[in-house]
Formats: structure tokens, C-alpha cells, sequence
């Protein structure tokens, strides 16, 4: 033990070695746990129906993401028995695979949204956003009035948004690039939201994924 | 090194730097945590944002989360870091006006970052939702920070490093590596970026960086301020030296790997869940080593209890340290997650530990430091006693509204009637939490206001007073031969 102590007086004598000490000892958890997952094929491998966002579903994303929706909505399936009841289908990895970042969430003060899509009309969800407590009485969802007063381009930036992604591997051709802004055109940020919400968890099929998930062995 | 010459005269230690970060430090947590208050009361009257984006709670509540981990939280441990610091290595700060640049630069940030938010240009990472251009201003100062606290400790004049200062080191080292690799992102524009990582594989970097950045800043930073003031204000030494080693490694080692424990039965792989559900089990030794030496070394000076409210506080936010490390691996537990995530029992857990371990910890720092900063007796031992009460009687109604609230929820999202089906909608359990929520409201606007009462009893205590100047000691440690 005496042996141990000298050793360690040699650490916090030397604050090179202490700093040194601390670096590789707090590094050994993420290189064996973080980093193998990163390089990890099966986690960005898209499920059968797994597609990019258009440009008005990026749009209607990154103004989720700027409301900060993901403080009280998960997209987060867990294989419970009453949550796919509740919510549907259980996450699979390869259904976030585009999402940068990821928007699973860390708290349900509202419901998950990973497989909203299609549960309600699109009127349900702009009379939803514009005032909550019009279609849900008790719901403490706060209003966003806003979303109808701006346009969905307002910020002129989506060829931008998109090259950043095309960047990073997203299948998105330049034809589609050049024709964002047009497809923005006279839409508000509600459309850009409602069709983003519209567009989680539809299509995706466990029948056709387990299958391609199995195709390799 | 010049160990054995004792400091020229004039010299002293530089204080109206931790005098200056201390009070940016208070300001931060009465703006942080009244926004905690406006979106509690938001959660159950959600009209009052006004329909301004701004009031929104989305962005208030990270708002909220930022300024007081950020703002309050990093100030404190800045300031009490190059206050002990210098005085465990018995040398001024050597670079002065990069302290200050640091202290200065850092209220900026929180500043424009805060206000940033509020627009809604939000990177939509939990914890780090700073956008690209604050990402690169917070990694430039956090090396600031770094070089100001190494600099320090290189030019000491005793050879041993104080065990504060591995704690604060670590937590400087630790929280720059996270940062770095959490926030690498490809800018579309000026205020709008995409992480290199994507799905699945950000989720796991993001909560390796968002449960180590609790680790090594909420938990380790504020050991490094315990491991410093607690034996002062006690005026007792650590009590074991030998476990405060071994603590520390095995905190440094362990606290890594608990990540993944925010992401179990989610599509991340299970191996990565469970290696991280088994080292949070684990984590329980050191965290529990290190409340054990802290309560010891209080123990055979209990009777200051009676007479001296910092002291209190520390002794307090210890025990609350404790409750909250026993609670996090609990959580880690599948069963036991399966109903606490997702709710507001997640809340309850952040909150035993922020409000009960790291504010108490640092008002009871406070009222150590700055009576001794200007040279002057507190203002009122009695309010900081009122105070005392009021942070208790926040943070214990808090959790208890939030544990009341998250358990309620956990169970009653699972419950399944007699032919198996879901036996209440969801907007109807969420219906049911006024109860809870409206507790919740109430303990913290009772935090708030004890904490507001220590700002102007500090205020008070120091308005008017120069900081005094303190010279190092000027003898020379025995140890300098070793």
C-alpha cells in the first residue's frame, strides 16, 4: 500500500503527469464505449422506408428544434408493452439515421411524437399550434402564433441548410437543391411544421426492416 | 520552480478577480432561477408566455438550464477556483489579466448565449445548445480558464498539488474534451449547424458529453470547491487522505461510462446500455467515499453547527450530494428507469442535485468567502439562518412535488385495464399533475426568495469595502526538499 501512496506522490507532485493522468484515465470509457458505436455500420444504416427530409420538412424540423419542442416531446419508442400501444411501433436506429441532431428526447411532458404522422388532420394540427387549448382543453402546450405570420423561407438560407447536409452525406442532388426555394414559395412556417410532423414515423414498416436487417447473414 | 524564496512584499494574491466573478455569479442565479420560476408557473398557466416567442417554454426553459449551470455554476466554480487555488499553492495568479479575460469573456458569453437562445437559434442538444459561433468563444475561454489554473499550479511554492486542485483540474480537462467532440458541426450559416453525428450515434456522443458534463462540472468541479472550503470552514483536515486518492481515480475512471444509462431500451445497441446501467452501479463507491470523507471530516466539529450558517450549508448540500448519487444509479436500473424516464421524476433528480448539492454548496461558500474577501464580519448571521431554512424547505418540497409527480406518471402510463388496454389518455394523466406542479411552483419561488435574501445580505456585507489585499505565506513548506 506504502508502494501505492509513493507512486501517487510522484502524480501530484508533477502537474504534467496529473494532467496526463486524468486525460488517459477519463478517456479509457469513451474509446472502448463511444467510439466503437460511432463506426458502428448497423446504427447509420437506414431502415427500408427511411428517406431524407424535403426542404419544407427540414424547415418545419429546424423550427422544432428552434422552439426547443424536444424539451417536452420524445421520438422515442421504448419496447414496452403500453408504450407501443400508446405511441406504436418501437424505435429502430435506422430511422433517425438523417436526423442531425437526434430529437429522442429526455422528457414526455406531452405525448411522443416519433409516429405522430397521420394521426391527425393537418387543420387539427394548425388549429393545434396557432392555440392548444382549442382542440385539447387541459393541454398546457404553449401557443405559437407565429408559425402563421412568417414565412417558411424567411431566412432565405435553405440551399445553404441543405449543401451543409448534402456535406455530410445526405442524398440530395443538386436539382433538388436549386429547386428548394421554390418549393417554399408563399408557404408559412406552419406548413413547414405540419408537414414535418406529418412526415414522423410514416412509412416505416418492421416487416420490410427486420428484413433487410437480416439480409446480410 | 522558485520554491524556496519567499514573494516579494508588494505582493498578494489576486482576489478582485474572484471578488468580480463571485458577484456575476449571483446575478446569474437570481436571473436563472426566476426563469425557473416563470416556466414552472408556465406548466400550469401557459398563457402567461403572452404569445412572445421569447416567453416561449421551450426557449425559457433552456434559458433556465443554461444560465443557472452556466452562469451561476461555472462563475462560482471560476471564482472559487483561482481563489483556492492560489492560496493551496501559495503563489498569485501568474497571468492575471488572462484570469480576468476569462472572467470577463465568460459573462459575455453567457450573456449573448442567454440571449441567443431566447431568439430560438438553438443547436437542439440538450445542454449544449449553443450555437457554432458560442461553441468556439466557450472552447477559446474554457483554454483560457485552463491555462490561468495550470499556470498557477506550475509556479507553486509547495510541492504537493492540494487535492482541490485535481478535482478542479480535472473538471477544466474533462469538460474541454466533451465540449470539443459534442459540438463538432458543419455550419449552414452563421446561426444554423448540423452535428457530424447523426441519429443513433449523436445520441450516444451527446450523452456521453451531457452526463459527464454533470460529472465532471456539477459533480467533480463542485468536490474540487468542497475539498477546499469544507476543511476551512471546519478548520479540520481531510479526514482521509488515502480515500480521497483513491475517490478520485475511481471517480475520474468510472463517471465515463454511466452515459448511455439516459438512453436505456432506446435503439442504441444493449451492450452499450447495460455496460452503462453496470458502471453506474458502480459509481455509487466513489461518490459515497467522497460524502463519507467530506461528513468526517465535519465530525468533531459538530457544535459549529449552532453558531456558523456557511458551514451548514456544506454539511447540508453534502448530505443532499449523497441522496442524489444513491438516486442516480437507482435510476440506472432498468426496472427502476423504465418508470422514472421520461417523467418528472428525471426533474426531481436534477434538482436534489442542483438545488441541493451545488447551490447549497456554494452559498454556503459565498458567505465563507465573502466576509473574508473585504474584511468584514457578515452583514446578518440571521438572515443567512432564514436563508438556510428557506433552501432546505425549496429543495426538499421540489423533489418531493416531482417524485409525487414522476412516479404518478410512470405507473399511470403503464396502467392496462382488465382486457388489456391503455386505462388513461395521455392529456388526461397530464391533467392530473396541477397538484404536484403547482407544489412545485411554490418550493421554488421559496428557494428564490431565500436565495435573493443571501444576494442582498452579500451585497450588503460588501458594498462600499475594498477587497483586501492578502499576501502569500512567506515560510517556505517543509516539504520542499521531497
Amino acid at each position: 500500500m506504502s508502494r501505492g501512496i509513493s507512486l501517487h506522490e510522484r502524480l501530484e507532485n508533477n502537474a504534467g503527469l496529473l494532467i496526463f493522468g486524468i486525460l488517459f484515465v477519463s478517456s479509457i470509457g469513451g474509446l472502448v464505449q463511444v467510439l466503437p458505436s460511432v463506426f458502428q455500420e448497423s446504427l447509420s444504416t437506414p431502415t427500408a422506408n427511411t428517406r431524407v427530409y424535403s426542404a419544407l420538412e427540414l424547415i418545419g424540423r429546424d423550427i422544432y428544434i428552434r422552439e426547443a419542442c424536444s424539451v417536452c416531446h420524445s421520438q422515442q419508442i421504448r419496447p414496452l408493452l403500453a408504450e407501443v400501444k400508446r405511441y406504436g411501433q418501437y424505435s429502430r436506429a435506422g430511422e433517425f439515421v438523417y436526423d442531425r441532431p437526434f430529437l429522442w428526447g429526455s422528457k414526455r411532458t406531452g405525448p411522443d411524437l416519433q409516429r405522430i404522422g397521420g394521426k391527425y388532420s393537418d387543420l387539427w394540427h394548425r388549429v393545434h399550434l396557432n392555440n392548444p387549448r382549442d382542440v385539447v382543453p387541459n393541454s398546457i402546450m404553449p401557443a405559437y402564433p407565429w408559425l402563421v405570420q412568417r414565412p417558411a423561407n424567411a431566412s432565405g438560407d435553405i440551399q445553404a441548410r441543405l449543401r451543409a447536409l448534402q456535406r455530410l452525406g445526405h442524398p440530395y442532388d443538386d436539382a433538388a437543391i436549386e429547386a428548394a426555394p421554390g418549393e417554399l414559395e408563399g408557404l408559412r412556417e406552419i406548413d413547414a411544421v405540419v408537414a414535418y410532423l406529418q412526415n414522423l414515423g410514416v412509412g416505416f414498416d418492421p416487416v420490410a426492416d427486420d428484413a433487410t436487417q437480416q439480409a446480410p447473414e | 520552480m522558485a520554491r524556496n524564496q519567499a514573494g516579494p512584499a508588494e505582493e498578494h494574491y489576486h482576489d478582485k478577480v474572484v471578488r468580480f466573478l463571485l458577484m456575476c455569479s449571483l446575478i446569474w442565479a437570481v436571473i436563472g432561477m426566476s426563469a425557473g420560476v416563470y416556466v414552472a408557473a408556465e406548466l400550469i398557466w401557459p398563457s402567461i408566455d403572452m404569445g412572445q416567442p421569447w416567453l416561449s417554454f421551450g426557449r425559457l426553459r433552456t434559458f433556465h438550464t443554461n444560465v443557472v449551470i452556466f452562469g451561476f455554476g461555472v462563475s462560482a466554480l471560476m471564482a472559487t477556483a483561482f481563489y483556492s487555488v492560489q492560496r493551496t499553492c501559495h503563489v498569485p495568479l501568474p497571468l492575471p489579466r488572462l484570469a480576468w479575460f476569462t472572467g470577463v469573456g465568460w459573462q459575455f458569453g453567457i450573456l449573448a448565449g442567454g440571449l441567443s437562445l431566447l431568439a430560438g437559434i438553438n443547436g437542439g442538444k440538450e445542454y449544449a445548445e449553443l450555437e457554432w459561433p458560442f461553441d468556439i468563444a466557450i472552447a477559446v475561454l474554457w483554454i483560457s480558464f485552463g491555462v490561468v489554473f495550470f499556470a498557477t499550479i506550475a509556479k507553486r511554492r509547495i510541492k504537493p498539488i492540494y487535492v482541490s486542485n485535481w478535482f478542479y483540474g480535472a473538471l477544466i480537462i474533462v469538460v474541454a474534451m466533451l465540449h470539443v467532440v459534442n459540438s463538432l458541426a458543419v455550419p449552414a450559416t452563421l446561426f444554423k449547424s448540423y452535428p457530424i453525428f447523426a441519429g443513433a450515434q449523436d445520441a450516444i456522443v451527446q450523452w456521453w458529453y451531457g452526463h459527464n458534463a454533470v460529472g465532471f462540472l456539477l459533480t467533480g468541479g463542485f468536490l474540487g470547491m468542497m475539498y477546499y472550503f469544507l476543511p476551512k470552514q471546519a478548520d479540520r483536515p481531510i479526514w482521509s487522505y488515502r480515500l480521497s486518492i483513491v475517490a478520485f481515480w475511481a471517480f475520474v475512471y468510472s463517471y465515463i461510462w454511466a452515459g448511455p444509462h439516459h438512453l436505456l431500451y432506446s435503439s442504441i445497441p444493449d451492450w452499450v446500455q447495460n455496460l452503462a446501467l453496470v458502471m453506474s452501479l458502480v459509481l455509487l463507491a466513489p461518490s459515497w467515499a467522497t460524502m463519507i470523507n467530506g461528513m468526517m471530516t465535519v465530525s468533531g466539529a459538530w457544535q459549529k453547527l449552532r453558531t456558523d450558517p456557511a458551514l451548514k450549508f456544506i454539511v447540508l448540500s453534502l448530505a443532499f450530494y449523497g441522496l442524489a448519487t444513491f438516486e442516480g444509479p437507482m435510476m440506472a436500473i432498468r426496472s427502476v428507469n423504465a418508470i422514472s424516464h421520461f417523467t418528472d421524476w428525471t426533474i426531481g433528480h436534477v434538482h436534489s442535485g442542483a438545488l441541493g448539492w451545488n447551490a447549497l454548496i456554494t452559498f454556503g461558500t459565498f458567505y465563507f468567502l465573502v466576509p473574508r474577501l473585504v474584511g468584514a464580519e457578515l452583514y446578518s448571521v440571521k438572515w443567512a439562518n432564514i436563508h438556510f431554512w428557506l433552501a432546505l424547505a425549496g429543495t426538499m418540497f421540489y423533489v418531493l412535488a416531482m417524485w409525487g409527480a414522476g412516479v404518478s406518471q410512470g405507473l399511470l402510463w403503464f396502467s392496462l385495464d382488465q382486457v388489456g388496454e391503455l386505462s388513461f389518455s395521455f392529456k388526461d394523466i397530464m391533467a392530473s399533475m396541477v397538484p404536484y406542479y403547482m407544489l412545485r411552483l411554490v418550493a421554488g419561488i421559496v428557494f428564490l426568495a431565500g436565495t435573493v435574501l443571501m444576494v442582498i445580505n452579500l451585497w450588503l456585507t460588501i458594498k462600499g469595502r475594498e477587497t483586501i489585499r492578502v499576501k502569500p505565506p512567506e515560510v517556505p513548506t517543509h516539504r520542499v526538499s521531497a
